[in-house]
């Protein structure tokens, strides 16, 4: 049998080696990443779990008395049928308008250049934007002195809307962006196809077009999910720890125990939130993988 | 372009159609873009003007503010102020530059080998983990906060820029993001790559980042924009002012110091815009490597 010198091939010599390496070399890429996440996330929330069964002052175990309170306490609650709602009105809301705007470009190749008019108010940092509504939307702001009036629109139901629409301004861009990618990878022979059989355009849109979004869509729906939590920045910065009524979000109930230091609550709710927020991207990822 | 929407013969109606449309997507686009001209603007008016554009608000009567989009007497003594006369400005300045510098580069040390094991390597657990991922990932920093806050003050890093920092540079959202991008990487030229005799690390350096380069530095820019603008990390794990990133810093001036206030948001926004416009292309190419087929 030659030996092993003979043959300069690598495939022949390398293989056994390179396999026991390669076993132990791929962990190595993953580890100190997952090592800081558990170090930095997972060991800390487990510790929080437990917490949640104590009291913060005493340290007596009270089993599920914490879940118990958080659950029926007021300010949590509305802090989570306002999140809630926003997020169910808001989303869909810019997947709509980022569509659109996406299909209206498409059909104008030289238009793409005006996307970057959407990306930038991203850019913007939150007191920023708190600063330009300060000027459009108090009292004696540039929206009163349009309408006559002398509303302080922060203060009234509107807040909810002016957040909804922040929101959608500064995530048009990447939403819009994601869209047009999506678009661009339909297929064109299927469009020429269902064209020479005769389909009118909204047949194509419904049928052709929206299927193959399927991808986008949830990559567009998660981002966008994750977004809505940031509104949070803005609604502190203008109205604090106690904003108005319906803009009272899951975030300031969280701040207010953090600063009021009921560290059992915030314990119970974190559990609470972490749970639902976990099944609902569980959810997602099932439907995604589906639709692949 | 897509040929089933091009029109064989233009017709008038049709040409008018699309020019309303042009004008809705621009106007809109500029309509987006008109907060930045109001601070611009804004910054360039001095104390004085401001004063009679706010008298309204000072007095808290029943006027309004009164806008011009060109001051009467444009003045640069804002920026003067900000840059000579007001060092809090320029330590803040240099804290987040500090801040944002050492979570991206942390993040790309981090991040980037994740991603490619996810990737590019099978092992058992891997959907769970990647699943566990993506969960860190959606949860606002509020349900996280308390853990972290125990596990950094255990370590005694507490009112220092590691607090800060530390967390972030673990974080799974870049994975998530360049994942994609290396997910795209064919398998056969990997296969082919590892026959030619290159070990998992030359792997990694000379094929997977040149080809996910876009993607991953989209990652870093996306990253760059909110780790320029984070404001609740901060809040909660820094108690010393003096460590403050910049974010923090423009809350702190009232609503009064207008002009002032614009000054100083401009020239935070200016360095988001600088690295806006030095990788828009890059951005929206890699937004797009990473997030499209779902």
């Amino acid at each position: 049998m030659p030996s092993k010198r003979m043959y300069n091939c690598t495939w022949r010599n390398k293989p056994r080696r390179r396999a026991a390496g390669k076993r132990y070399v791929k962990f190595l890429f993953l580890l100190p990443g997952l090592a800081g996440v558990s170090i930095f996330v997972l060991i800390p929330f487990a510790d929080v779990v437990k917490r949640s069964f104590y009291t913060a002052l005493s340290g007596e175990f009270v089993g599920l008395k914490n879940y118990m309170s958080v659950m029926q306490n007021t300010a949590f609650r509305l802090a989570v049928s306002n999140t809630v709602r926003f997020a169910s009105i808001c989303m869909p809301i810019l997947l709509a308008a980022g569509l659109i705007l996406a299909v209206i470009i498409n059909q104008h190749g030289k238009w793409e250049r005006f996307k970057f008019l959407y990306l930038l108010p991203m850019a913007m940092p939150a007191a920023t934007v708190v600063l330009v509504w300060k000027m459009l939307f108090i009292k004696q702001g540039f929206v009163n002195s349009w309408l006559g009036s002398h509303i302080d629109f922060m203060g009234e139901d509107s807040a909810f809307y002016i957040l909804v629409g922040s929101y959608v301004w500064k995530n048009l861009g990447y939403t819009l962006i994601l869209w047009l990618a999506g678009l661009k990878a339909i297929p064109e022979d299927m469009m020429e196809a269902a064209r020479v059989d005769g389909a009118g355009k909204t047949a194509i849109f419904f049928r052709i077009v929206l299927p193959n979004l399927k991808g986008s869509a949830f990559t567009i729906t998660i981002l966008s999910f994750l977004n809505s939590f940031k509104v949070f920045r803005e609604a502190y910065l203008v109205s604090g720890s106690y904003p108005q009524e319906k803009i009272y979000l899951l975030q300031h109930v969280f701040h207010n125990w953090y600063t009021n230091l009921d560290f059992d609550k915030m314990a119970a709710g974190a559990v609470l939130t972490a749970l639902v927020l976990g099944s609902v991207s569980i959810l997602l990822q099932k439907l995604w993988d589906n639709a692949d | 372009m897509n040929r089933v929407y091009k029109m064989t013969g233009r017709r008038f109606s049709e040409k008018c159609k699309s020019s309303v449309l042009l004008i809705i997507v621009v106007g809109t686009g500029i309509l987006f873009c008109l907060p930045v001209l109001v601070l611009l603007a804004g910054s360039l008016a001095d104390e004085v003007e401001w004063t009679q554009r706010m008298e309204a608000v000072i007095r808290n009567n029943s006027g309004y503010i009164i806008w011009k989009w060109i001051p009467d007497y444009p003045t640069g003594e804002h920026y003067r102020r900000l840059l000579f006369y007001t060092p809090q400005f320029l330590a803040l300045f240099w804290n987040s530059i500090k801040i944002v510098s050492c979570i991206l580069i942390g993040q790309l040390l981090i991040a980037v080998p994740s991603a490619w094991a996810f990737a590019v390597y099978e092992f058992r657990g891997k959907r769970k983990l990647f699943s566990l991922y993506i969960i860190l990932m959606l949860l606002p920093f509020q349900v996280t906060m308390l853990s972290k806050y125990l596990v950094l003050s255990d370590f005694n890093l507490l009112d220092t820029h590691l607090a800060v920092i530390l967390p972030a540079v673990f974080s799974t959202f870049p994975v998530f993001l360049i994942y994609r991008s290396f997910a795209d990487i064919p398998r056969e030229l990997l296969e082919a790559a590892r026959i030619d005799g290159a070990g998992e690390v030359r792997l990694f350096m000379q094929v997977g980042i040149p080809l996910s380069g876009n993607g991953i530095l989209a990652a870093m820019v996306l990253g760059f924009l909110e780790y320029w603008n984070m404001m609740e990390e901060p809040m909660a794990f820094l108690k010393d002012k003096s460590l403050w990133p910049l974010s923090l810093y423009l809350p702190e001036i009232s609503v009064e110091q207008a002009g002032f206030a614009s000054a100083a948001s401009m020239l935070a926004l200016i360095v988001s815009l600088f690295i806006f416009a030095i990788f828009k292309d890059t951005l929206a190419s890699g937004i797009i490597s990473s997030g499209i087929k779902g």
